[in-house]
């Protein structure tokens, strides 16, 4: 059944922006992942009543004995997951990211990543992508899970990205936090793009005036936004980085110290994600550039419509575009 | 300050408090018009405990929101905001005509309850976390002699978490009678029936030590006898068990497969409300 966006309200949990002139591809990482099953048996999947809005389904539907429902209880979901990696398996586990990070975060630290347990977590809604308000809004996971060791942070930037990041996980040692796109979800990179591990990848080419490093669905809209720049003669280079952690210093130094200036956008508060990792990687270099940061201020989000929600708090494509343009 | 608000036992006027919950009903399937979708279904099922708790059971003053002494009423599953606005609009907390704006951007009356709506004790919908809650106000309150009481709503998915059991054995281990439980097994969660062994939810409340009654949640009279019995302040905490239909006053929305959250058309609307009226 398709819905009929509506602009004014909070929707119904998990719709992604339908963005008119994009393809999408629905729910490709429980698709991916109901692929990968069938080569690889040792590979089983956890939700924690999250099941619909996590995508994970086909994988059920396909190996219905290697999945298993643990209800709703996140602390729970990541102990089990670490039980079946430590007899063996490859554990992927789905509810939403700000159950993930802010109740189970000790669950994460020691039962998985502390052993470098199997287990990857594919985590729902992150940042701000939920529109019931702050108990769903994932704000700060990349804060979180950053202080973790021994943990590994992916932001995919899209369906063309996460396919290939759900076979990737799979062979990283250890525990993956993955955030999570799903329903309809667009395809913003080439075919030829290719997700290596720990490593930026430079998505577009300019003249070195602007660079934007950018991580997640911001990505996708960094490309639109610089898209739009031409417009206005700035020809903007992206650093996208889907890789929090381990954190690719090297690739970031060598973007910024190729730019007059920088604008880094993620879905997430300004501190203690990506912008805060780029700074902090640039000073300790001695790469001083001035640095505007689209994201989040610090603060609890209300309830509303995705759209809504990204203007108010400005995430959105014309706060993204007036940095690239107007350098604010 | 008012007096006591609460009915004495034995003088609810059942006929009456149905008459509410079919309002609060009403009420509901207002908010859903034109926006096509909600969590209707918990809300319909929960009509009849807020009706017997806002219109008999509570100690309240809509008038005076922070009366120190009023009976708390937490609702942890911040879903089923939609049943509590129509319940805080009835009893006085709200205007009728805010309603409306149910889930729309800007509004004080979010998809999720937040403790910004007048009247909303606690921020639900990062589900398992008002129980305790309940139990530490429980234990306020009795440390200041307060009269008043605590009434703490949560759901058959809420006993999925860890943190409701540790908050069981908390209420039990400092025995608050001043605070009632409601658990309402609707039997669906987010994924649809509830698979995860929650049963027998009575029995391991009973032996988790909670003085626990199991009624229809949906039978006034029964809700108004268990609330009267769980009066009774004899050290152990109060425990109802409710078991309520998803959509109850609408037989078309409790036949629905997948209830968890609802999409209604224009169409199928009007004919709920015929439905909800031929129901009385
Ligand atoms: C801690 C937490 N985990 C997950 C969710 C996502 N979630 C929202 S409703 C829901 C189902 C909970 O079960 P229940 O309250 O019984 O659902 P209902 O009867 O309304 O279908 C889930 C898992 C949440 N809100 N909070
Ligand atoms: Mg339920």
């Amino acid at each position: 059944m398709t819905s009929t966006p509506v602009f004014g309200q909070t929707r119904g949990m998990g719709e992604l922006i339908e963005v008119a002139d994009k393809e999408t591809v629905l729910a490709p990482f429980g698709t991916e992942l109901a692929a990968l099953g069938r080569e690889r048996p040792e590979i089983v999947a956890l939700t924690a009543d999250m099941g619909r809005y996590s995508d994970i389904l086909p994988f059920r539907d396909e190996h219905p004995d290697r999945f298993w429902n643990v209800g709703m209880a996140e602390q729970n979901l990541i102990a089990t997951s670490a039980g079946l990696a430590k007899v063996g398996k490859i554990a992927y586990c789905t509810t939403y990211s700000v159950f993930v990070t802010r109740r189970a975060y000790d669950f994460v630290a020691i039962a998985c990543a502390h052993s470098m347990a199997n287990v990857k977590i594919f985590a729902g809604m992150p940042g701000l992508m939920n529109g019931y308000g702050a108990t769903h809004q994932a704000t700060e996971d990349l804060n979180m899970m950053r202080g973790i060791a021994d943990l590994t942070i992916i932001d995919p930037c899209d369906a063309t990205e996460l396919r290939q990041v759900v076979r990737a996980v799979a062979d990283i040692p250890g525990t993956v936090y993955v955030r999570l796109l799903r329903g309809h979800v667009p395809v913003e990179l080439p075919d030829s793009y290719e997700f290596i591990p720990g490593r930026a990848a430079r998505v577009r080419q300019g003249d070195g005036s602007v660079g934007v490093i950018s991580t997640g669905y911001m990505t996708g809209r960094a490309l639109d936004a610089a898209q739009a720049a031409t417009g206005s003669g700035v020809d903007a280079g992206i650093l996208h980085v889907p890789t929090i952690k381990p954190f690719d210093t090297e690739a970031v130094l060598e973007f910024a110290s190729a730019h007059d200036r920088l604008v880094v956008a993620e879905n997430h508060k300004k501190t203690g994600g990506l912008a805060t990792l780029v700074t902090e990687a640039m000073f300790d270099a001695g790469v001083l550039r001035p640095v505007i940061r689209v994201g989040l201020e610090d603060g609890f989000f209300e309830c509303g419509s995705q759209e809504y929600l990204e203007a108010k708090y400005g995430v959105d494509l014309p706060r993204v575009l007036r940095a690239i343009v107007d350098g604010v | 300050m008012p007096a006591t608000l609460t009915s004495p036992p034995g003088t609810a006027d059942v006929a009456a408090l149905k008459d509410r919950a079919h309002e609060l009903r009403r009420l509901q399937m207002t908010m859903t018009r034109g926006k096509g979708e909600g969590y209707i279904a918990q809300g319909l099922g929960i009509a009849d405990t807020l009706a017997a708790l806002y219109f008999h059971e509570l100690r309240h003053d809509p008038a005076d929101p922070d009366w120190p002494d009023r009976d708390r009423f937490l609702l942890s599953t911040g879903h089923y905001s939609i049943a509590m606005y129509a319940v805080l609009a009835a009893a006085g907390y709200l205007d009728e005509d805010e309603l409306p704006t149910y889930g729309l951007n800007g509004s004080r009356l979010p998809m999720s309850t937040f403790d910004i709506t007048p009247g909303i004790e606690v921020v639900g919908g990062s589900l398992g976390q008002c129980l305790g809650q309940a139990v530490g106000m429980a234990l306020g309150l009795r440390l200041d002699g307060s009269p008043a009481r605590v009434f703490c709503e949560f759901s058959d998915g809420e006993l999925d978490e860890g943190s409701t059991w540790e908050a069981l054995m908390g209420g039990a281990t400092f025995g608050v009678d001043n605070l009632v439980a409601l658990v309402d097994c609707n039997g669906i969660q987010a994924d649809g029936p509830v698979t995860v062994a929650i049963e027998p939810v009575a029995d391991k409340l009973t032996a988790f030590g909670w003085d626990t009654r199991e009624v229809d949640g949906n039978d006034m009279q029964a809700l108004t006898d268990a609330l009267a019995a769980s009066r009774e302040r004899d050290g152990r905490p109060k425990a109802i068990v409710l078991r309520t239909t998803p959509g109850s006053g609408i037989p078309s929305i409790v036949a629905r497969p997948r209830a968890h959250f609802i999409r209604v058309t224009d169409d199928e609307w009007a004919g709920f409300m015929d439905e909800l009226e031929a129901n009385r």
